[in-house]
This record gives C-alpha cells, structure tokens and sequence, in this order.
C-alpha cells in the first residue's frame, strides 16, 4: 500500500461493499460515488452537487455517514462501505408510510444519513440543536431531527414526511 | 480533476520525506475541502500523499491538563468528546454549528485549520483572484461582496477565513504542533493563520514541509462558561456571517475575565483583543459590552454590500455577552 504509482497510472483496489469483496482498477482521483456508480454499477447512490452540499450522496463508511463524492475510492480500501443497496431498515418502509420523498433522487442518500444519524444520537453524540451539551442522553425531537440531516437537501421539500418517518423510526 | 500521483504514508515518516524530497505534494485527509479544490482545477497538485493512516487519532490529558488533540481525530470526535463538552463547550458548539453532519465525520482537525476561503472568486477561474492566482487582481472587491471580510483586508484581498473551529481555537489560545524532517514546532492558533497583505496566497506560517500533527487545548478554566453563536442566512449547514465565540467571569457585577474571538467578518479567525481590553475591569452592563463591541469593530472597512457586517458583528458581540451574563453560566 505503501507503494507510489505513476501519475495517471490507474491502481488496483479493493473495496468491501455491502459485505463483499471488490476488486477494481481506478485512477486515483475517482472518488468511492463514482467507483459505485460507474465501476460496480451501484447506481442507488445518487450524485447530486459533486460537491459535499446536498448529501445525495450519503453512504455510511464503518457505520458513519459521509459524502461519498468528497471520498476517493483509493482512501476507502480496508472501510466496510455500505451502500442503499445493502440497507434492510425500517427506515424504508416508513419513509413510504410517511411520503418522506416525491422524485426519490435524495432518498438513498437520506436512508444512509438518518440510519448514520440514529447511530450517532445513541452514542450520545451531541448536534447544534442540543441545549445541554453535556448531556448524553437527550432525546431526538423535531428539532433535534431537522438539525442533525441538515445535511440532506431534498428539492422537492418533502421534510415534514422525512422527519416524520426519522420520528416513528426513533420512537 | 488533474491525474497525480497517490502514496498512502504508512507512517509519519514516510509523509515527511516525501513531502521533502518533492515540492509539489498536497497531504490529504478528511478530504472535504482538497477533493473539491482539486476537482475545481483550484489545486493541483503532482502527488497526493494519504495520511489517514498515521497514528494521530488521539485525544489525551496531559498532566498539566492540556488536553493534546491528533491533527486526524474527526471534527465530530472532537464535539463529542466529553472534555471538550464540559471543559470547553465554545469548540464543540463552533464544531456543531459548521458543516454538515456527513462532514464533520470526514474532516480532521488538522485540514479543518487549512481548508480556504469560499470566496466564490476565489473558485471560479474566470475571474480575478490574487489567492488562486497572484498578481491578478481582487474581483470581489467592488464585485459580490457581501460574504467578504470587514476586519484585517487588504487592497489585494478581502476574503473571509470560513472556519468555525479555529475562531474557537484561537479564543482559547491553543496552539498547533506541526513536524516536518527538520524537527517540531508548537505555533500559537493565533499566529498560525497570515492577514493577507500583498500575499494572500499565503495563508499560514507552515512551511512547505511541515505536516499538521496536534493541536494541544490548554486549561482554560473560564471556557466552561463559554458559547459560540453564529449568524447565517439559514438555520444551519450554512458558512457564517458573523460568529462569536466568548466567555466570560464576572465577580461582583464587574468583569475579570473575558475572551472573545470573531468569525465570518475577518481574514483569518479573529481574536478580539481590542473588546477584551475595553471590557476587563469595567462593569457587566449592556453599554459596557456596546463599548467594547465598538471598540473592536472600530478598524473595520466595509463595502457596499458587505458594511451591514460591522453593526451585526457588534450586536452579536453583545448579545452572546448578555446570553452568558443571564443564562447564569458567567462563572
């Protein structure tokens, strides 16, 4: 690993994605969206601003939430990556229940971030909204919600239907 | 984005010479901002060295009680920590208050302390910009200014510092430990970060070698009466307008300690030094607070968009003053 390509030199990678092994060939400056996307055919991940500011493209790496287009494949080597298409949550069906989306395009990324965000929330990891910062134990109110996916934008505006389904989920 | 060459250091070593040996080498990390700059032409650099496997994830209480921060612990380790929750809330709350949660657990420490401006000149190549290209000129000036800076502008430049952090970080006087293959050094936050005068393509004091290892927090006992607020156009996952970060002790109805640092007006995080001086000794009253508010924003210079900055900064200086005076936390 600790071995220097050449410039414009693809390197041999491998990825575990979902629970599997992936080995792929990718320059260097591919980034994990694009190596799912167009490498593995993953296309549940959506690429929305490519610039780490809708959240689009959300997957969770060792179980924390990131912006996959800011990633680069080659980083991510050794990371258990999971992706929408290795999600069995209740968070899906509530989010149908819920209309917590109309196009979809941001939902994948919304899914990955809330269950991120649930796990983050159980740690006792505090968000802007909490009052007492050192309180570990608070509990995930509206405001709460809205603050911690504040980085998943959704075109359509269906927040009130996100939060909703977040909520039932968290209860 | 620009093919370059990639090495995943497997020790700190292995970074350092080989940012010694070649010039042209950019230390990646959280990636949150190099990615994007490298994917925007803005940073191109000839090989990329991955240090995100060094061992420099620790946060650890050293016997004096500083407490040393790994340059590659995550901006959302750092605000959970529960020293940092009690000991210096301003940090987690600035920390909280910035980016977005996807980010905060990809972004370090370290690269938090050097990501750039967002100065939307700064980004598009089409224009003027004397930090991407120097020489060339300042767009903003005179173009859309309105997020640009009030404090510590040069006729070359006026774009902001975007970090909440380090506003917090040099409120609290902590200081930076860098390495590089000719030893360490420890640069106070507070002289880490250059004003832009004729170079403001010069951003720091770290030198083309030096590799960001810690940041060490000292004990500060009147931050664990402290707050950051920040004023935005959105109600979050926005870059500042204005922030503040402050702590205050007050005895007796007069003041005896106070910190106070400035974001999103300044070009570079700003430490508020004059609102100090004007407030130490003085009583705790909402004029005295306005007259060091003033003080501090006395040397400002603003544009035509940008000049609301000036009065907003002020009242947020004494608004957060007041919150700490009245929520009962000023010690």
């Amino acid at each position: 690993m600790a071995r220097q390509n050449r410039r414009s030199d693809t390197v041999e990678i491998e990825l575990r994605i979902n629970g599997s092994a992936q080995k792929l060939d990718v320059a260097p400056q591919v980034s994990l969206l694009d190596a799912l996307r167009e490498y593995l055919g993953l296309t549940g991940t959506k690429k929305g601003c490519d610039q780490g500011a809708c959240g689009a493209c959300t997957v969770l790496a060792d179980g924390r939430r990131i912006n996959a287009c800011l990633a680069l494949a080659v980083q991510y080597q050794g990371r258990e990556i999971t992706t929408i298409e290795g999600v069995d949550h209740p968070l899906q069906s509530a989010f149908v229940r819920a209309d917590g989306f109309q196009c979809g395009y941001c939902t994948p990324g919304q899914i990955c971030s809330a269950i991120g965000m649930l796990a983050e929330h159980k740690e006792g990891a505090p968000s802007a909204a909490t009052e007492h910062l050192a309180d570990t134990g608070g509990e995930l109110d509206e405001m709460e919600i809205r603050e911690r996916m504040s980085g998943n934008l959704c075109r359509c505006g269906a927040y009130n239907g996100i939060v909703s389904a977040i909520k039932e989920v968290a209860q | 984005m620009k093919p370059f060459s990639y090495l995943s250091a497997p020790d700190t070593a292995t970074a350092l010479r080989t940012i010694a040996d070649s010039g042209d080498v950019k230390f990646l990390a959280g990636g949150t901002n190099l990615v994007d700059l490298m994917r925007e032409g803005i940073e191109h650099p000839a090989t990329v060295v991955d240090i995100t496997r060094l061992p420099l994830t620790g946060i650890e209480e050293l016997p004096d009680g500083t407490i040393r921060v790994g340059a590659l612990v995550s901006n959302s380790r750092l605000a959970a920590d529960p020293l940092v929750r009690t000991r210096y809330p301003v940090l987690a709350q600035a920390i909280l208050l910035g980016a977005s949660a996807q980010l905060r657990n990809m972004a370090t420490v370290g690269g938090n302390l050097l990501q750039r401006t967002r100065c939307m000149y700064f980004y598009d190549e089409a224009s003027a910009c004397n930090k991407r290209a120097p020489g060339s000129g300042c767009d903003a000036i005179g173009g859309f200014s309105r997020g640009s800076a009030v404090l510590g502008a040069s006729e070359h430049c006026i774009a902001t510092h975007p970090s909440d952090m380090a506003v917090a970080l040099v409120m609290l006087d902590a200081v930076v430990e860098v390495e590089s293959v000719r030893g360490v050094r420890r640069i106070p936050v507070a002289d880490f970060h250059r004003l832009p005068g004729d170079t403001p393509h010069i951003e720091t004091v770290l030198a083309a070698d030096e590799l960001i290892t810690a940041i060490e927090l000292p004990p500060v006992p009147v931050a664990a009466h402290s707050r950051y607020r920040k004023v935005r156009d959105r109600a979050s996952y926005a870059f500042a307008l204005v922030s503040v970060a402050a702590a205050l002790a007050v005895e007796d109805g007069v003041v005896t300690e106070v910190r106070l640092a400035l974001g999103g007006v300044g070009t570079k995080p700003w430490r508020a030094t004059q609102a100090e001086h004007a407030l130490l000794g003085r009583p705790a009253t909402e004029e005295a607070f306005r007259h060091a508010a003033e003080a501090e924003l006395a040397a400002a210079v603003g544009g035509p968009q940008n000049t609301f900055k000036i009065e907003l900064a002020q009242r947020t200086i004494v608004a957060t003053l007041r919150q700490l005076l009245t929520d009962g936390s000023a010690a």
